[in-house]
């Protein structure tokens, strides 16, 4: 049953990931990209990660590709869609190390030993807080200041001159 | 039926990855190479949380939790730049952004 549930999500991302790469309209990549991303929400679920699950779906699906579909509009989906095919020599070296990239990391994990998992974590919210504000409050502090530096980059390279 | 393992998780993630890789190299608009770039993020998101269950350990889901806040960083600047460019060029497209070469 659970493998079931895995080889569907699983294929099901690899397609709506070739279609959000692949596909001309800019509105259909994200959409589809919502669906690879649900998609890996459900991976982190059978993994037992049932919050970042849901920060996944809140974080990715919600926010962040609400924000490209937010610029896409604001710019105009027909100027953003021009987007004739690269030089074949472009095209050929990348598929060839995007292929290499696929390749190798199938062989790495080929080559894992099968070890059976350690004992499943407690992954609750508590958990992960209580990781996050002890042993990672350094890192956690970091990635506040540098989400206030995106914050007020992001603003600044909008900003109109007067 | 047995349980996907760990293998079958990091397979997925390399194949995310390289269409996300194939997406970066290929597309030419600067939207679709952030997306790109979104998807590697997540499947390295995915080979993460894989691996804390392998170790029995929560330090790599609370890594995948830097990870997005990185993302959202990255797509808020990414974004931003890429309207800049917009109403400088009226064109994001990234090949004809050619001022900074020489």
């Amino acid at each position: 049953m659970v493998m079931a549930v895995f080889v569907v999500a699983a294929v099901l991302a690899v397609v709506s990931a070739l279609a959000a790469v692949s596909h001309r309209d800019p509105v259909v990549n994200v959409l589809s990209l919502v669906v690879t991303f649900f998609c890996v929400a459900v991976c982190f679920a059978l993994l037992g990660a049932h919050f970042l699950a849901a920060a996944q779906v809140l974080i990715y699906a919600g926010a962040i590709l609400v924000l490209f579909l937010f610029v896409i509009m604001l710019l105009g989906a027909p100027q953003t869609a021009n987007d004739e095919a690269r030089r074949p020599v472009q095209r050929t070296a990348g598929l060839a190390l995007a292929a290499i990239v696929v390749v190798g990391g199938a062989l790495l994990a080929l080559t894992m030993q099968a070890v059976p998992p350690a004992a499943p974590v407690g992954s609750n919210a508590h958990a992960i807080g209580t990781a996050m504000l002890t042993t990672h409050a350094f890192s956690f502090e970091l990635v506040s200041v540098l989400l206030l530096a995106a914050m007020v980059g992001a603003l600044v390279l909008v900003r109109r001159k007067q | 039926m047995m349980a996907p393992s760990t293998v079958h998780f990091v397979i997925l993630a390399a194949l995310l990855f390289g269409i996300g890789a194939a997406g970066v190299l290929l597309r030419r608009s600067g939207i679709a190479i952030l997306l790109g770039i979104e998807l590697m993020l997540n499947a390295g998101n995915l080979a993460l949380v894989a691996f804390a269950r392998q170790h029995g350990s929560l330090d790599g889901q609370v890594f995948v939790f830097f990870v997005m806040a990185v993302a959202a960083a990255e797509v808020a600047v990414g974004l931003a730049l890429l309207v800049a460019i917009f109403r400088k060029q009226q064109a994001i497209d990234v090949d004809r952004l050619a001022i900074m070469r020489w």
